[in-house]
């Protein structure tokens, strides 16, 4: 077990050097999530709806639509100069192999949400002096849940024309869980309710993920093995 | 090669024969409903839809879970007439899906006052239909027939685990939609005219399941039958 969380470790660090010696992937997201929480900005009256009502909705689309597109790099990388078979080839459980990838997945778009979390505040003219770590709870095992079909499905699509429509399509029927359970309870929060409150969502949320990494674990090696 | 080919043609003209009967069911089941059963005495001539709707919405699901359980065995015994059921199979449901989801809000304009509302089962319908018409497009992106096969499961399965949570995700919100006056624990609370034509329409609309499924399995041999030709 330790074995092979380590295999899954060096799969991690692996993906997480290479994106910090390039760092492109890593700051267009990051813009990207800054531009779409501008534009929902733009796009509301502010005589009409109060920036509270449409902030926990605009966190939550901005954060599904970052880790699409992170999502959409991970095992692109892999495709250059066949990575990927160097990867298979080496004595490595599909099951790491997969959790490996989970993880670096999960750092990127935690980055990304944790730099956007501020201009959040900022435009949205928030407080979250009580409520910020029920906010980054909240975060943490919506993006985990995000990521677990998304992390298997980033591998499929690249065998696949239009990858990039492609991941979308399949993956946002099963972002919908996690989203709303993301989006009620910041709302929750937002509106300085108590953390109790909003336990039912919580342990929704850890449920799916728990379910979601275990049968994507089990079902990679259908993905990745010729 | 033709051998395969013949055997395909045999399929395709077994489920044409099973859709023809149960399309001749399908006119036998409006005329039941419109001439032989009494008008609901609250919502009208409104409630004929539900001799359409409900026996649609009941194989879809049908559908959907057969291509879950079909996934599953795919992956385990890689028999590709499974692969072959389960794209059938989803086809269908995506088919079935949609009419359920036009003859829905046609429904509730006049007896709810609204063409749509994000209800527990409305919502959970929509996103089936919308993740299926994903495990489809899928299909379609996919040159090599065995990792079409082995991908096309792999959504099947974590589409099976959807459905739970998904249902549960929308079950916090309050639900609009009928409660089922079928499968409950006391008897079925429907006058036996009424019982009778939704039985039959239930029965008739199985058999469409099957006939289009068995001709869209004998369209997906005849294809595989004719690349083959082309390969040789």
């Amino acid at each position: 077990m330790g074995n092979w969380l380590r295999s899954a470790l060096a799969v991690a660090a692996k993906d997480i050097r290479l994106e910090l010696r390039s760092k492109t992937s890593l700051l267009s997201g990051t813009v990207f999530a800054a531009l779409v929480l501008l534009i929902f900005n733009f796009a509301r009256d502010p005589t009409g709806l109060s920036a509270l009502d449409l902030a926990p909705s605009a966190l939550w689309v901005t954060y599904a639509f970052a880790s699409i597109v992170t999502l959409n790099r991970g095992f692109a990388v892999e495709r250059e100069n066949a990575a990927l078979d160097g990867l298979l080839l080496a004595p490595l459980p599909r099951g790491a192999l997969y959790l490996g990838k989970y993880f670096a997945n999960f750092v990127f778009v935690a980055f990304i949400e944790a730099v956007t979390l501020p201009l959040f505040v900022l435009f949205f003219n928030l407080d979250l002096s009580t409520s910020w770590w029920g906010i980054m709870l909240v975060a943490i095992l919506a993006t985990a849940g995000f990521l677990a079909a998304g992390t298997v499905f980033s591998a499929m699509v690249i065998r696949t024309s239009f990858a990039e429509l492609m991941l979308p399509v399949l993956l946002l029927p099963f972002m919908v869980p996690p989203l709303m359970a993301a989006a009620e309870s910041t709302a929750h929060l937002l509106g300085g309710r108590p953390l109790s409150e909003v336990m039912g969502w919580l342990r929704f949320l850890a449920l799916y993920d728990l379910a979601f990494v275990t049968l994507c674990g089990m079902t990679f090696s259908f993905v990745v093995d010729e | 090669m033709s051998m395969d080919l013949a055997q395909a043609q045999r399929v395709v003209r077994r489920g044409a024969w099973l859709t023809a009967i149960a399309v001749v069911g399908a006119v036998g089941i409006y005329v039941m409903a419109l001439s032989f059963t009494p008008p609901d005495i609250r919502q009208g001539l409104a409630q004929k839809i539900f001799y359409i709707h409900a026996p649609a919405a009941w194989n879809a699901m049908m559908a959907f879970v057969l291509v879950g359980i079909a996934s599953g065995l795919y992956l385990w015994l890689g028999d590709p007439r499974l692969d072959r059921f389960a794209a059938a199979s989803a086809e269908v449901g995506v088919a079935f899906c949609c009419v359920v989801l036009t003859t829905g809000p046609i429904w509730g304009k006049p007896i709810w006052g609204t063409w749509w509302t994000w209800d527990a089962r409305l919502t959970l319908t929509l996103f089936l239909f919308f993740l299926f018409l994903g495990y489809l497009v899928l299909r379609r992106a996919i040159v090599d027939p065995m990792e079409r096969g082995r991908f096309s499961a792999v959504v099947g399965i974590l589409g099976m685990l959807l459905v739970p949570f998904i249902h549960l995700s929308v079950y916090f919100f309050r639900t609009l939609h009928p409660q089922p006056i079928l499968m409950k624990p006391s008897s079925p609370s429907l006058p036996p005219e009424m019982l009778r034509t939704l039985l039959t329409s239930f029965g008739v609309f199985t058999l469409l399941y099957i006939g289009f499924v068995t001709l869209r399995y004998g369209l997906a041999l005849a294809t595989e039958a004719q690349e083959a030709r082309r390969h040789a």
